[in-house]
């Protein structure tokens, strides 16, 4: 039953590939980045499962935080621009745009 | 017996909502919808096959770390998507289905 959950997790992942591959602009492939990095973290817990060897939910755990912080500092990158500094220089109350 | 049941339907129907889920964003027609598609995989998709996985390993370490797992992706899902349309939106990316919008009164 493990083994039906990894298939239906590795057709989703070529699926989010198809579109990587694709999409039009940059934000869609950025988009299907972040689910591979998702349905990579549900696949990683199913292996650990049906290989018997739990220790898999930490590489899960790990590559979730990694994926999170990949998307936010790529996107910021193209919003911005560059990574450090703020790309337009903030109001008097402190916000930016 | 039951929460075998229970945790097989949950994991089959976990990996079916991800493959709907991926397959709206490859059929879909523009970006935003595209994204409406994909948080059906991070949300239904992930939830069940985690909910299904935490059945099979009942009160442990395991089932921590999987409600961790699941923590994780509850809060940084809706932060990355959030992000993404902000950002699409900020470059100009038009959403395809609805009506014209004027540039300047954004």
């Amino acid at each position: 039953m493990f083994a039906a959950g990894a298939l239906a997790l590795l057709v989703a992942l070529a699926l989010a590939l198809a579109r990587a591959i694709l999409g039009p602009t940059v934000f869609d492939r950025l988009q299907a980045a972040n689910t591979v990095g998702t349905v990579a973290m549900l696949m990683l817990a199913v292996i650990g499962f049906l290989t018997g060897r739990p220790e898999f939910l930490d590489l899960a755990l790990v590559y979730g935080l990694l994926n999170v912080v990949g998307t936010i500092a790529v996107l910021k990158f193209f919003r911005y621009g560059d990574l450090g500094e703020p790309g337009e220089p903030a109001d008097e109350a402190g916000r930016r745009p | 017996m039951l929460a075998d049941v229970v945790s097989w339907i949950a994991i089959v129907a976990g990996g079916a909502f991800c493959v709907v889920g991926t397959l709206g964003m490859v059929r879909m027609p523009d970006f935003y919808t595209r994204m409406h598609a994909a948080s059906i995989a991070d949300t239904a998709g992930a939830g069940l096959m985690l909910f299904g996985l935490l059945l099979q390993a009942g009160f442990s370490l395991i089932a921590v770390k999987l409600v961790m797992i699941g923590l994780l992706i509850f809060f940084t899902s809706p932060t990355a998507t959030h992000a993404l349309a902000k950002a699409a939106r900020a470059r100009g990316v038009q959403p395809l289905l609805a009506p014209e919008e004027d540039p300047s009164k954004r």
